[in-house]
């Protein structure tokens, strides 16, 4: 065997070996950590291009795990949509391990470095396992992978509320990590395999099945905790706010964005279409708790004055938007959501980017503590500025790609209202991003407790890029969406 | 209709201006160096929109490179007569506006002139681009540009007046944008395309209802037209620095509205179908309202640069009045009053400006023998308050009487006392500012204080051009309004 016949177990396998020999060489020096953590990042974001490009070549790639063959050995199943979110969310981790490395000694104390490096190693690993199987229990595994890890790293901060948030985040992370055993154990009486596209055909004939309704209950529940679906967001503000600054990025865009995978994969893989909307009819209850995650997580996001908090609640109402795009279930809102994977993790990425190298340099976190940002750090409020206009749907962004899809899927499919809340929910955005843009560019005087100059390179070079990821896929969305367009397809028509 | 021939000289006259706005912020340091691309770049701009000119003039089309958007849509441009009218009006003025803005921010010593020049550099961009949009996609891409990056400009000096007036303006046209979408949204889901097509490309087979509604969205969309009683955020606009007032908020922004109106009627509904869904008494409705009760408005301020305002909401009614009309006369005044009324409003504001930055004095009640003082600008003032009145030898009455005309031809006598009132109007708000200006005296001294030649030699220009157009209104203006016309119309007039 070749090593690029194992190509798609690679991306799991370099970032877990990495971790042991970060975890190594940082016992004789911490220093040793960081270039290794990087070094395996963009290894692996070569990987996941390759693996991209491969899919996008010669079609679905199904790996045996072990050389065992399904039902009994696991299977990596990579199609257009898993690879896709593969090579969206690695290149974000490694900018965000980058933006990591001046906060180490400020935001996380130096002498955790060791384990906090070690930790993202391990996130990552988590995620790109919660994305490239093709097993559900497998599924499960890398979800708690990805979330023990996330617990750690959200507590790695200075703060005690940091402990607090990460403590709520963990209660609510395991109820939803239960339920997702559960539903996985009921598909297994029901069915006798484990296998996602085995379940599949297996379910065809079982979709009456009160058995199987009860697991895709569990999976519902667990799913939409998991992606912080309202009135299930309650643990999100504040593991997003009190977290490091390099794991708000983190946990904002790579794990919501995976979490938001897996909900796709198992409602459209394992219990397919026809399931989701005649027999378990569930499309519409998901595009009301959408409509009204995108208004409230608005409103709540526009009384807020910690600007981490803002943030994190835009996200409760962005995540609507991929919640919206499966309740319309039709191809061109199903890419409207797809796209908003990509859209809003290079957004929220460099928003939490900008606000992040702000307060890892001991900066306010206050609206207000943000006056006068142009004239301090220029290129951080650029991208701000960027970050917001993508969040509120100016076109040009990536944020107007997505919006205009979601917009168009709703009135094809006649759910008036429903557009009109898309297109609403962009004024609320803009009423507080708007705030913090009049606040950084227009202020009479800087505050004095703002950094006094620029942050360093290796802060804004990622956030930078980060903002730029924004305008281009938002003039080209056409790039993406070329791989998003069949990849839906795929998607609506059945199995992985 | 023939192929459009592939010219990059579109897409140059939206980059220029756009990589000047990345010169101009690289350059901030050095003012001399900074303001020369602003001028290097109007009048590449300017060249680039010229050298389009020719091809138009024959009843050609030019046609850019397009980039693919999502579904079949695509990023494009694409030069017609009428987005020629607009585009050589907006950037032939940039070129004075900018040696103006030189003069007139550096008399006041204004705070942050790199971010002045930079978005104002990009606004120009935008008013390119949408002059050139080959479809509805395209056009909102730069519409909404053109919001955000006049903003900081609204807002530049930074107090609580003019923040308020920024998140005012902000808030209408963001809605606006909300509704321009959903109609842009609504239009790709009846037709499967965008694209600007003259006579039309939504078809009657679709409920009248749901048609008309989206009339009604596509001119909320165009509340940049300042049409009432979606016209508030013009006056409070004026707070900005005066040559953002003159170039924007009296040509390019709101003419992008009125402009966005003549694409809807002409290209996206048709002639035709406007009338059957009688939404051109709709825009007639709304244009004859605006056009009275925005002169009453003016008759009220003592702000001058207010008083302007409202008369620009109410000059901007006029061309959806003609538009409204659906005849060729109609719409070739219309379009006929997107470049006459930008001379003359320009060069009232330019004066206003001088005014201000010179003497210091914002409002009518402080100037009189003004006149004495600052004799040239005001007396390019008098040209520029005759000719929106409509009167002689300005090219306000060309435009005024192909509109006379075509409401006469469409037998609407109503709207035709509707432009003589407003001509009395008009004359009644300006002809106090001159009278106070030239035959009141100031107690203090009237020694000769003139402005800057900076701002004068722009003054005077644009003056002088409001009076060559009365002479030579073909040049090129009238006979690309005639060929627009004709295209929308389908008939040859």
């Amino acid at each position: 065997m070749t090593l690029l016949s194992n190509l798609p177990v690679l991306p799991v396998l370099v970032p877990l070996v990495s971790a042991v020999a970060a975890l190594v060489s940082g016992w004789y020096d911490r220093r040793a950590a960081r270039p290794i953590v990087i070094l395996a990042l963009a290894l692996d974001c070569a990987l996941a291009v390759l693996l991209l490009s491969s899919v996008v070549g010669g079609g679905p790639i199904s790996y045996h795990l072990g050389g065992y063959a399904p039902p009994l050995g696991i299977e990596f199943a990579v199609d257009l949509l898993n690879a896709f979110v593969l090579a969206v969310v690695l290149p974000i981790m490694l900018l965000a391990v980058v933006f990591a490395g001046p906060t180490v000694g400020r935001e996380v104390p130096a002498e955790k470095a060791v384990s906090f490096y070690v930790l993202l190693l391990l996130l990552a690993t988590g995620i790109c396992g919660m994305t490239l199987t093709g097993d559900i229990f497998n599924l499960y595994v890398f979800l708690e992978i990805t979330s023990l890890a996330a617990y750690a790293l959200i507590a790695a901060g200075r703060e005690q509320r940091s402990l607090v948030a990460s403590y709520r985040y963990m209660i609510m992370g395991s109820l939803s990590a239960g339920f997702i055993l559960l539903g996985t154990a009921h598909l297994y009486v029901a069915t006798g395999t484990l296998n996602m596209a085995d379940l599949a055909s297996r379910l065809a004939t079982l979709y009456d099945s009160t058995l199987v309704h009860t697991a895709f209950a569990f999976f519902l529940v667990g799913l939409t905790i998991k992606t912080a679906l309202f009135p299930l967001h309650l643990w999100l503000p504040g593991a997003y706010a009190y977290a490091p600054s390099p794991v708000s990025i983190v946990i904002s865009t790579a794990v919501a964005k995976v979490s938001a995978y897996a909900t796709l994969r198992v409602l459209f893989s394992v219990f397919t279409t026809a399931f989701i909307v005649e027999y378990f009819p569930i499309t519409d209850v998901l595009l009301w708790l959408a409509a009204i995650a995108i208004i409230a997580g608005s409103v709540v996001a526009i009384a807020q004055t910690d600007v981490k908090k803002m943030l994190a609640y835009s996200s409760v109402s962005q995540m609507g938007y991929i919640m919206f795009g499966i309740g319309v279930a039709d191809p061109v809102a199903m890419a409207g959501a797809v796209f908003q994977i990509l859209g809003h993790a290079v957004a929220k990425g460099a928003l939490f980017a900008s606000v992040g190298s702000v307060i890892a340099l001991g900066g306010p976190r206050d609206v207000r503590g943000l006056a006068g940002l142009a004239a301090r750090m220029p290129v951080t409020a650029a991208v701000f500025a960027v970050g917001a206009a993508s969040m509120i749907g100016i076109p040009g962004t990536a944020g107007f790609v997505s919006k205009f899809l979601l917009a168009l899927g709703a009135v094809e499919s006649g759910r008036w209202v429903f557009a009109g809340v898309i297109l609403a929910s962009s004024l609320l955005t803009a009423v507080y991003f708007w705030r913090v843009i009049e606040v950084s560019y227009f202020a009479d005087e800087a505050d004095p407790r703002l950094p006094a100059k620029e942050a360093p390179l290796s802060m804004i070079v990622p956030a930078a890029l980060l903002a730029a990821a924004c305008v281009l896929f938002g003039i080209a969305p056409d790039i993406p969406l070329s791989v998003i367009e069949p990849a839906v397809l795929l998607l609506l028509g059945g199995g992985p | 209709m023939e192929a459009a021939a592939l010219s990059l000289a579109p897409a140059a006259a939206v980059g220029i201006p756009l990589a000047a706005s990345i010169l101009i912020l690289a350059s901030g340091r050095y003012p001399n160096i900074r303001e020369s691309w602003t001028l290097i770049a109007a009048v590449a701009t300017f060249l680039s929109v010229l050298s389009l000119a020719p091809q138009v003039l024959a009843g050609g089309q030019v046609g850019g490179p397009g980039i693919p958007f999502v579904g079949g849509l695509s990023l494009a441009l694409r030069v017609d007569a009428a987005g020629l009218i607009f585009a050589l009006t907006s950037s032939g003025l940039w070129i004075l506006n900018s040696i103006y803005s030189i003069g007139y921010m550096r008399t006041l010593q204004e705070h942050d002139q790199t971010r002045f020049y930079c978005c104002f550099a990009v606004s120009i961009a935008s008013v390119m681009g949408l002059a050139f949009s080959a479809n509805i996609i395209t056009m909102f891409l730069w519409y909404e540009i053109l919001t955000v990056f006049t903003y900081p400009l609204v807002v530049h000096e930074g107090t609580p007046a003019a923040m308020r007036a920024g998140r005012k303006y902000i808030a209408y046209l963001l809605v606006s944008g909300v509704f321009f979408l959903f109609a842009a949204v609504t239009t790709y889901w009846l037709t499967g395309t965008l694209d600007f097509t003259p006579g039309g490309i939504l078809s009657a087979d679709a409920p009248p209802l749901l048609l008309s509604a989206l009339f009604v969205a596509y001119l909320i969309a165009f509340a940049k037209a300042a049409w009432m009683p979606l016209h508030s955020w013009l006056p409070s606009a004026m707070v900005a620095p005066t040559p953002v007032s003159a170039l924007l908020h009296a040509v390019a922004v709101v003419k992008a509205g009125v402009f966005g109106m003549v694409r809807t009627v002409g290209y996206v509904y048709g002639i035709d179908l406007t009338r059957a869904l009688g939404m051109n008494l709709l825009l007639a409705a709304v244009a004859a309202a605006t056009i009275i009760l925005g002169s009453i408005f003016a008759l009220r301020q003592d702000s001058l640069k207010k008083r302007l305002a409202y008369s620009t909401v109410s000059q901007l009614s006029y061309i959806l009045l003609g538009l409204s009309l659906l005849s060729p006369a109609g719409i070739e005044g219309a379009l006929m009053h997107i470049p006459f009324h930008a001379v003359m409003k320009i060069t009232l504001f330019f004066c206003a400006g001088a005014v201000i930055s010179t003497a210091g004095k914002e409002y009518i009640s402080q100037m009189r023998g003004i006149g004495r003082t600052m004799p040239v600008t005001m007396a390019m003032f008098g040209i520029a308050a005759v000719g929106i009145c409509g009167l002689p030898p300005v090219c306000g009455l060309v435009s005024k009487w192909f509109l006379l005309i075509g409401t006469a031809e469409a037998g609407l006598p109503l709207l035709t006392a509707v432009m003589i009132a407003s001509a009395v109007l008009n004359a009644a708000y300006f002809f106090p500012i001159i009278h106070t200006a030239f035959f009141e005296r100031s107690a203090a001294d009237d020694a000769v204080r003139e402005a800057p030649l900076a701002m004068l030699i722009p003054l005077v220009l644009t003056a002088a051009a409001s009076v060559l157009f009365f002479f030579v209104p073909d040049l090129p203006f009238g006979r690309l309004a005639a060929l627009a016309a004709a295209e929308i119309t389908g008939v040859r007039y």
